[in-house]
């Protein structure tokens, strides 16, 4: 019954073709507006490291205190001090620091032009923590980091352009005119939102093309390339050393604490470290610190940029309203054919199946939808770029379960709408279509 | 006169179409005069002066490869500016760290005396030389521009600490509301041991970020009279009119032949204002675009329902329309009634869009920092959406129009 219905549907589709094509026009656009926004909201909204977001946590000190915070809030990464304090407290599973450079990279060959890469001074627990794949090699070792190893870790897409895609492991490398010996290649590695440094508004850049010792950064005097928040303090030192000893902050710290127990355990410890700070007059207020997980961090920073969530809000709009439309045509739709529905109930047909009928036709309308909400949707991806930061808009994407979800909606929503106008359809009394005409 | 009653009486009987078209103008109001209020204050920043005479001028971002000393920076950045200086197709060109519309930068804040603890307001830190107002076309409106000798040169984390500075015209009101900033000592660093004397007031110019928290701060700016020797430079260049595309070739080519151990990113390490410009508002200028096409297709929508629905009733009352056409009524008494019908649904769809649209405007001011919805828009929406329903009743009705009274005859 079901195949006959449907291809009743499919030839009923044919019988109006104003009234369907309308139909399958608002389907269309409203499932393809509600679908591009969503492409969108979901990818900026995403957890990116769904398995871990709980368990990682950056950790956040008052080194400013309540004169010169933000309304209450610590600043939003560490200044050197507490930064390589936390690390060396070692009071976390695992524990990193990392600042954003930029060294310039000069590629082997003597017709080589050198370019600027982007990139992270970090330690080794980065890689663990935050799930990094490799390539070839891996991260580099603890070891590395106390002994200032010239070694780095290069992306996949990194090892492409410099040694097209060889294993470059044990090669070295040329930052900003000093030799690196490569110990990892990174697989292709970009979780959107990037959580872990949105202090420098880093959530939608570019993928992370290097990673080098922080403590070699820092005596190879690497300047930061990412933000440095002064906060208007006035002890901010003089000169490079007076600034990294100072009271800027500059350095994302994050710690992995697997339970509920170790977070209270860290946060008890983070707070003893701002009073220990107190007494020894470095901080004269009361000790104000955050432990925030990946989640509670992304919703902080409001990483989801107003834009999305607005355009998302009113493409729904938009497709109830098509809904709307599409009940009202579907009435007229439905109600034109009262007589044919007369005869069926007059040979007996019971309501249940004029439901099936009438439902199942509505369906084969959602389908047509869907299919040219899917068409739109392809299209209006491709043109997001002209709507969003090129940062979000590659993001975007028309993937399996977009084209799912697609279909899924539209056929879902115009049955719902079909709810109404079938009820009509199925009250329609035989007699009263059988006296006339 | 138009006889209301029986339009109503005759509504009763199909209470789902009305209530349905009512809802869907009600609903499309809505949504529109959002839309437009938002298409409104987002072209509105598009339109923003930037203070800059934008024409003719680009940028150029080189940074060091080498990662020298900082005085073979400077002296590199002086033989680099004199270079620039000298080609043909370029009438000016300065360096600095920052420009309008660059999207990000260094901001200080700024006080008024040396122990304040709070700041005054922040402001845009410009590092510049005596060529930077004629590269950007800024105006001075009051004191003088930096002499060559006054432009010194700091390290990225020295402090600022310039005697002089001239800064932008807002920030000059902000600080010093009831009188001229011209003279006054001002701090632009966190050092009270450094304050700065204000010598220049530019017209208009605009900071590099556009912080939708902080937009008191929008075109505060301070010009440092510095080079400052960091990884890399940015150089602004004013083209000769009309010589733009050959300046930006010239220049990058002079550039490299000054030194080749310089990064000039190949994708955006050299811009046109427009460009820079473009890539500022992208967001602002992109939500116009989309809210202008939702509004569209949403009134095409919108009309097309009514098309369809009114056709649908004129279809089902063909013989009651033959009757009231056999018992003497004309076809303007037919097309009158129409469209008085659907001016009626659309009356109760507007009362109820504009409650709607006005709540869903407050609930979104609480969300994201908007401003209030303008009485304005809805007003524009009601006529508008009124005007469209009128308009998309007016082939069916028409038709309805020209049934004929034999109709009445045909059955029954």
């Amino acid at each position: 019954m079901f195949a006959y219905y449907f291809q009743l549907g499919l030839r009923s589709l044919r019988r109006n073709p104003v009234l369907t094509a309308l139909m399958v026009m608002a389907i269309g656009f409203g499932v393809a507006a509600s679908m591009i926004t969503y492409s969108v909201f979901r990818a900026v909204s995403g957890n990116p490291i769904p398995d871990k977001s709980a368990q990682l946590y950056t950790a956040l000190v008052d080194n400013r205190g309540p004169q010169y915070n933000d309304q209450g809030e610590p600043p939003e990464a560490l200044s050197y001090t507490d930064a390589t304090a936390l690390i060396k407290a070692h009071k976390a599973a695992h524990q990193t620091l990392f600042y954003e450079v930029a060294p310039s990279v000069l590629p082997e060959g003597s017709q080589s032009v050198p370019f600027t890469a982007n990139g992270y001074a970090t330690n080794a627990d980065f890689f663990g923590m935050f799930e990094v794949p490799f390539e070839y090699g891996g991260a580099w070792h603890a070891g590395d980091d106390d002994g200032r190893a010239a070694v780095a870790v290069i992306s996949h897409e990194l090892n492409q352009q410099l040694f097209g895609g060889a294993d470059s492991v044990g090669r070295e490398v040329m930052l900003d005119r000093h030799a690196y010996r490569i110990v990892g290649v990174t697989a292709h590695w970009d979780p959107q939102p990037r959580f872990y440094d949105l202090f420098s508004g880093n959530g939608f850049a570019d993928p992370v093309q290097l990673y080098v010792p922080f403590n070699r950064a820092i005596d190879m005097q690497i300047d930061t390339a990412g933000r440095n928040n002064c906060g208007g303090i006035p002890s901010y030192g003089v000169g490079r050393e007076g600034w990294l000893h100072g009271e800027c902050v500059w350095i994302p710290v994050w710690v992995e604490l697997p339970t509920r127990a170790d977070a209270e355990h860290y946060r008890e410890f983070l707070t003893g470290y701002a009073a220990e700070q107190r007494r020894a007059g470095r901080f004269n207020w009361a000790p104000n610190v955050r432990l925030r997980d990946v989640a509670n961090w992304l919703e902080q920073e409001r990483v989801v940029p107003p834009e999305s969530r607005i355009s998302l809000m009113v493409a729904l709009g938009f497709f109830v309203i098509c809904l709307v439309n599409t009940i009202g045509l579907l009435l007229a739709k439905f109600m034109r054919r009262a007589p044919e529905i007369g005869v069926r109930r007059a040979l007996g047909a019971p309501r249940r199946e004029i439901y099936q009928q009438f439902l199942i036709e509505a369906g084969t309308v959602g389908l047509a939808g869907g299919v040219l909400g899917l068409l739109l949707t392809a299209i209006g991806i491709l043109g997001v770029g002209l709507i969003f930061d090129p940062g979000i808009a590659r993001l975007a994407h028309l993937d399996l379960s977009l084209v799912a979800l697609t279909l899924l909606v539209a056929i879902v929503a115009t049955v719902l709408a079909a709810f109404y106008p079938t009820w009509r359809a199925a009250q329609v009394q035989p007699a009263w279509q059988l006296k006339s005409n | 006169m138009i006889q209301i009653k029986p339009i109503l009486a005759a509504m009763r009987h199909h209470k789902a179409g009305t209530v349905l078209i009512a809802l869907q103008i009600a609903l499309t109001l809505a949504i529109v005069c959002n839309a437009l209020f938002i298409i409104q204050q987002r072209t509105a920043r598009l339109s923003r002066p930037s203070g800059v005479e934008e024409s003719n001028l680009f940028v150029i971002r080189s940074d060091w490869a080498d990662k020298s000393d900082p005085q073979h920076t400077d002296i590199q950045m002086q033989a680099d500016l004199l270079a620039l200086r000298q080609l043909g197709s370029v009438q000016d060109a300065s360096p600095t760290n920052s420009f309008p519309l660059r999207g990000g930068g260094w901001d200080n804040f700024i006080k008024l005396a040396p122990d304040q603890v709070k700041m005054t307001t922040d402001a845009a830190i410009y590092f510049a030389d005596e060529h930077s107002l004629a590269t950007l076309g800024t105006k001075l409106i009051a004191g003088r521009n930096f002499t060559a000798s006054e432009i010194g040169s700091q390290k990225p984390r020295d402090r600022l600490s310039s005697a002089q500075v001239i800064i932008s015209k807002d920030l000059a009101q902000r600080l010093f509301p009831a009188g001229s900033a011209l003279g006054k000592t001002i701090y632009v660093s966190a050092d009270a041991n450094k304050p700065s004397t204000v010598i220049g007031i530019t017209d208009t110019l605009q900071a590099h970020m556009q912080s939708r928290r902080t937009p008191d701060y929008a075109y505060n700016a301070v010009l440092i009279p510095a080079r400052l020797l960091d990884d890399g430079t940015v150089y602004l260049v004013r083209a000769k009119p009309g010589q733009l595309a050959a300046a930006m070739h010239d220049a990058t080519k002079a550039l490299y032949a000054q030194s080749r151990m310089r990064i000039i990113d190949r994708k955006d390490g050299v811009m046109t204002f427009a460009q820079v410009r473009q890539r500022f508002y992208k967001s602002d200028l992109g939500m116009a675009i989309l809210m202008g096409i939702i509004s569209v297709v949403l009134l095409a929508i919108t009309a097309a329902g009514i098309v369809g629905l009114t056709s649908f009733w004129v279809g089902q009352r063909r013989k009651q329309i033959g009757v009231r056409r056999a018992l003497g009524a004309t076809r303007g008494d037919i097309l009158n009634y129409f469209l008085t019908e659907n001016l009626l649904i659309g009356i109760g769809g507007v009362l109820a869009g504009a409650v709607l649209a006005i709540g869903i405007n407050l609930w979104m001011v609480t969300q994201f920092e908007m401003a209030r919805l303008s009485l304005a828009y809805v007003a524009v929406g009601v006529v508008a959406l009124l005007l469209l329903g009128q308009g998309a009743v007016l082939a069916p009705a028409l038709r309805a129009s020209h049934v004929s009274p034999v109709e009445a005859t045909r059955s029954v």
